[in-house]
């Protein structure tokens, strides 16, 4: 089985501060961490499930710049076998459909029988990519996927709705498998992998393979900003057992012990 | 000229309520670009929500067959990029939900309209559309301008534009089904009700609820003392289930449960709108986060900048004093 999957390198920003950079369209990316999007770790779990279970080989693809490559060799440690780095300096204004073209478009001279994606990047947050390229490439697609199990082409697919209630599919396949979180655990690279996958080569595609001109994007981004603020707790200040004390008074009054 | 269309979302025999906030968004738009507005609603025998959608636009478009009882994205976009190409409304609103986040991001690049999901606002001027979205965690808002094209599709997060009764007089139009048949390559088999566990924790005044900042599953069980102190159960959000750490019945949120209680604390978790769906209509919320700019701050009542581990033992400590 020849298994895809899609990966992107994102900031880790639920715990950080995020600041807007000076042309106020994007954000200071110094002092951030980045890592691979959550919601890829658990595709690219699937994606190795699948190749031990069906045999084949697992390609990881990212379009992203030169330090995507930090996050592809996380992918080649954790059992994707190759991987590709789409030249995002390449290109200008990538949103969510240009980067389902230049994924399609790198998928050109490599086979598919399933690519897995994550159902959403955290960063910008769009859910678009997986869906759009499955459209793109002419195959089906599901989205929030938390079982599939495939079989003789076809595969049978559990999504997740709203309430945890579960819908049951069945599809052909190829097609774009979009993740949610939790649909298996991630599994830890070991030192040795590490090692080795930090000498692989990972193939680059750019300008030189795609031409710049076929692609078309869909939206631009005019300014970033902070959420505007209309409501805000009280914040309890002193140390653990001064707010413990003055927590637990508002508790009382309010009838709640 | 400038029309508006709103996809009517149901499940399981009941209109969803985001319809009716897709409405609301779309009446606005309507007022904005000089047109009407059409609810469009794929169902079979529909005729119980048409009622419901009457008094809510300018229009009703019915497509009735049995092949649109339930969802499924592939059924949806054979019909509906028929129905768009011929009626070319400038603006399709739907869900950012399960169902529009299947559907929309496939159907629009087929028609080659311009797109953009989960939008909190939405302008339309001089034949520019532009959208508010929220990134990085709920920290930024941005907004983001669309390719000008005469059609646009357009999804809408839950809760950003209130339900309203305009007292519309629908026009209601029959359209036959553009399709025949559920694709083969893609069928919907049947719903799975999720699992109910030990503890309903819909049913308790009080929810301790924890998130990621807990760290290790050994934590859980500090966190459930605490909760037996308050009185409470304890509940989630969605990665302490991915982790494990507790079952899927103790997740609040969108893809979890709705719970009202009259005390919410939430430990660690940094207020993703997923989570704030599912507990958001709690009495008094209390959060305890490390970092101060975490979102969860602006839907609490009261908020504590400090580690939920030093907080924990002495919040506790003084509950059982007051509790004697
Ligand atoms: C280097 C770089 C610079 C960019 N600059 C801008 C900019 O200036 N302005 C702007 O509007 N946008 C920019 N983008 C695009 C933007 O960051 C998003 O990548 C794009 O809009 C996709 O949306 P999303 O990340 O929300 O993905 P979603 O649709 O939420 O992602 C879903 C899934 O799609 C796959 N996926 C998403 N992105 C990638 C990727 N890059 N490579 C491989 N798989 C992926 C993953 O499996 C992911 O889980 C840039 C992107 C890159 C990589
Ligand atoms: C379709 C969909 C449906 C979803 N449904 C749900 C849902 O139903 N419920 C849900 O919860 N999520 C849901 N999510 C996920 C949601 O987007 C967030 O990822 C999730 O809510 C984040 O959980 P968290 O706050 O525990 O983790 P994080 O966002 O990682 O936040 C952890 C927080 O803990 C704080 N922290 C860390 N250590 C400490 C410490 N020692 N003391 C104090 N604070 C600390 C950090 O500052 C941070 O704010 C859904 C996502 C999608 C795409």
């Amino acid at each position: 089985m020849n298994i895809i999957v899609c990966i992107k390198r994102v900031p880790q920003t639920a715990e950080a501060e995020v600041k807007v950079d000076s042309s106020g369209k994007d954000i200071e990316r110094e002092r951030l961490t980045f890592d691979m999007n959550e919601y890829d770790t658990f595709a690219l779990e699937e994606a190795v499930l699948f190749k031990e279970k069906f045999g084949g080989t697992v390609t990881a693809m990212s379009v992203g710049r030169e330090d995507a490559q930090d996050t592809l060799r996380i992918a080649l440690a954790k059992g994707a076998d190759s991987a590709v780095r789409i030249k995002a300096e390449d290109f200008d204004e990538i949103d969510a459909i240009k980067t389902a073209q230049l994924l399609k478009a790198a998928l050109k001279d490599i086979g598919y029988d399933i690519i897995f994606c994550g159902s959403i990047a955290t960063d910008d947050a769009y859910s678009q990519v997986g869906v759009a390229l499955a459209q793109l490439l002419g195959i089906p697609h599901a989205t929030l996927v938390t079982q599939i199990e495939a079989d003789q082409g076809r595969a049978q697919v559990h999504r997740e709705l709203e309430g945890g209630l579960l819908e049951h599919l069945d599809m052909a396949l190829p097609a774009v498998i979009a993740v949610q979180s939790g649909i298996s655990v991630p599994r830890y690279a070991s030192l040795i992998a590490i090692r080795k996958a930090a000498k692989k080569e990972i193939k680059t595609i750019g300008s030189d393979e795609i031409a710049a001109d076929d692609l078309r994007a869909d939206i631009v981004i005019d300014k970033l900003f902070p959420p505007p603020v209309t409501k805000m707790a009280e914040i309890l200040t002193g140390d653990p057992s001064e707010v413990s004390e003055k927590l637990s008074k508002i508790i009382k009054d309010k009838g709640l012990i | 000229m400038g029309e508006i269309f709103a996809l009517v979302e149901h499940r399981q025999g009941v209109i969803r309520d985001i319809t009716f906030e897709l409405l609301a968004c779309g009446r606005d738009l309507a007022s904005k670009t000089g047109g009407s507005l059409t609810a469009v609603l794929l169902g079979d025998k529909p005729d119980a929500f048409v009622d419901s959608l009457k008094a809510q636009a300018n229009r009703v478009m019915v497509i009735d067959s049995p092949l649109f009882k339930e969802f499924n994205s592939a059924s949806y976009q054979g019909a509906l990029s028929q129905v768009l190409s011929s009626e070319k409304p400038m603006v399709t609103l739907m869900g950012h939900t399960a169902f529009g986040m299947d559907l929309c991001p496939s159907l629009a690049p087929s028609l080659d309209m311009p797109f953009t999901t989960d939008c909190l606002a939405l302008d339309i001027a001089d034949g520019k559309v532009t959208a508010t979205r929220q990134m990085y965690d709920g920290k930024l808002n941005a907004e983001v301008t669309l390719r000008q094209a005469p059609s646009y599709l357009l999804t809408i997060r839950t809760g950003c534009f209130p339900a309203s009764d305009p007292g519309l007089e629908a026009e209601i139009t029959t359209v036959d089904s553009p399709i025949a048949a559920e694709p083969d390559y893609r069928k919907f088999i049947e719903y799975i009700e999720p699992v109910v566990g030990d503890v309903d924790i819909t049913k308790s005044d009080v929810i301790v609820g924890v998130g990621r900042g807990v760290k290790d599953k050994d934590n859980i069980a500090m966190v459930e003392k605490f909760a037996e102190a308050l009185g409470g159960v304890v509940g989630c959000t969605r990665p302490v289930v991915d982790s494990e750490w507790l079952p899927k019945d103790r997740q609040v949120g969108s893809s979890g449960k709705t719970v009202k209680p009259k005390l919410y604390v939430a430990l660690g978790i940094s207020g993703a709108f997923q989570h704030l769906a599912g507990m958001k209509g709690a009495e008094t919320i209390i959060a305890v986060n490390k970092d101060p700019n975490a979102p969860i701050f602006a839907e609490a009542d009261y908020g504590i900048v400090d580690d939920m581990f030093k907080i924990i033992p002495a919040l506790q400590e003084k509950i059982l004093e007051l509790k004697g």
